[in-house]
């Protein structure tokens, strides 16, 4: 059964969606979310959409729903990546999706969320750092990742050309 | 009926392709609403509209294609790109066999929403557009055409 994978990174959990997110694959996304806050206290939620081509208002709706459940539980949720004519349609459509924080990138939704989130890293959950950027691999190998398909600036780190052989930009 | 005001009647002569029948069926309609999708889509890059115009489009039809199965119980849709002797188009209908709605005037209310869902289905896909006409009878069923025309 399709699932969409969530990474833990320090505090946070990070959300790619990739798939056209249909009734059953949103309700568990929700659920799976929830416990995943509550089982690893994370306080912040990511949630990369730049794959999406379109979000109507049954995705705007699932976000919504998912930045209210996390408030619940004591986490904030940062939506990132929205392409700028999902922006626009969004507004002309008069979708306004309450409670949900946007950020234009990874690494703009990270510095939002670490305002209030401190991403620390505990020793049990050590990643390890061998880029010597002073940040979690695991994160710049995601912020490559993006930045292979012109979600992030490429300056996101030392791990340039891990993204390579991922998706051209296809904006 | 209630339309944009200049928007051209269903009857008027419009040239352009064969129309594409799609079913949008209750079942499997993860699989269907995203093939309407992907059929918006494709014939919307035919139709040499722009990347803004294609998402509303796309958006429109989303909304549109989950009307006509959360409230006709499913349906088709129609598809074909038109032509006006100006520009191109992109034309998809939209047809049920549900409950209909009674109050048409009332349904295209702003902010309106029959409880289940925001609201935003009928009123926000008429602004993704540039023609909306909607024709609706209690116990027959509802048909929405839309069409959004190239810059």
């Amino acid at each position: 059964m399709d699932r969409i994978p969530i990474l833990k990174m320090g505090n946070l959990l990070l959300v790619s969606i990739q798939v056209d997110l249909h009734d059953q694959l949103a309700l568990d996304l929700q659920d799976d979310l929830s416990e995943r806050i509550v089982a690893t206290g994370a306080r912040g939620v990511l949630i990369d959409i730049s794959a999406l081509e379109i979000v109507d208002s049954f995705i705007g709706r699932m976000l919504s729903t998912i930045a209210s459940l996390s408030r619940l539980l004591d986490a904030e949720t940062v939506v990132v990546g929205m392409r700028p004519a999902v922006a626009i349609t969004l507004v002309e459509l008069g979708l306004y999706m309450p409670g949900v924080r946007t950020a234009l990138t990874l690494e703009h939704g990270l510095t939002l969320l670490g305002a209030e989130v401190r991403v620390s890293r505990s020793d049990e959950d050590e990643i390890d750092d061998d880029d010597g950027d002073g940040e979690p691999d695991m994160l710049a190998g995601y912020a490559a990742a993006q930045a292979g398909r012109g979600g992030a600036e490429p300056a996101a780190t030392g791990a340039a050309g891990r993204g390579d052989g991922g998706r051209t930009g296809d904006r | 009926m209630i339309g944009n005001p200049g928007g051209s009647l269903p009857g008027r002569e419009m040239t352009g392709t064969d129309p594409q029948r799609h079913p949008i069926v209750t079942e499997s309609d993860v699989v269907r609403v995203r093939r309407v999708r992907q059929v918006v889509r494709a014939l919307a890059v035919a139709a040499k509209l722009s990347l803004v115009d294609q998402t509303k489009m796309v958006t429109a039809a989303s909304e549109l294609a989950r009307n006509t199965l959360v409230y006709g119980g499913g349906g088709e849709m129609m598809i074909d790109i038109v032509d006006n002797g100006r520009r191109h188009g992109v034309r998809a209908v939209f047809t049920d066999t549900g409950p209909g709605i009674p109050d048409l005037g009332l349904a295209l209310t702003e902010g309106w929403t029959s409880g289940s869902g925001l609201g935003l289905g009928l009123t926000g896909s008429r602004r993704l557009v540039d023609e909306f006409t909607i024709d609706s009878s209690p116990g027959v069923g509802t048909t929405v055409r839309v069409v959004k025309w190239s810059r």
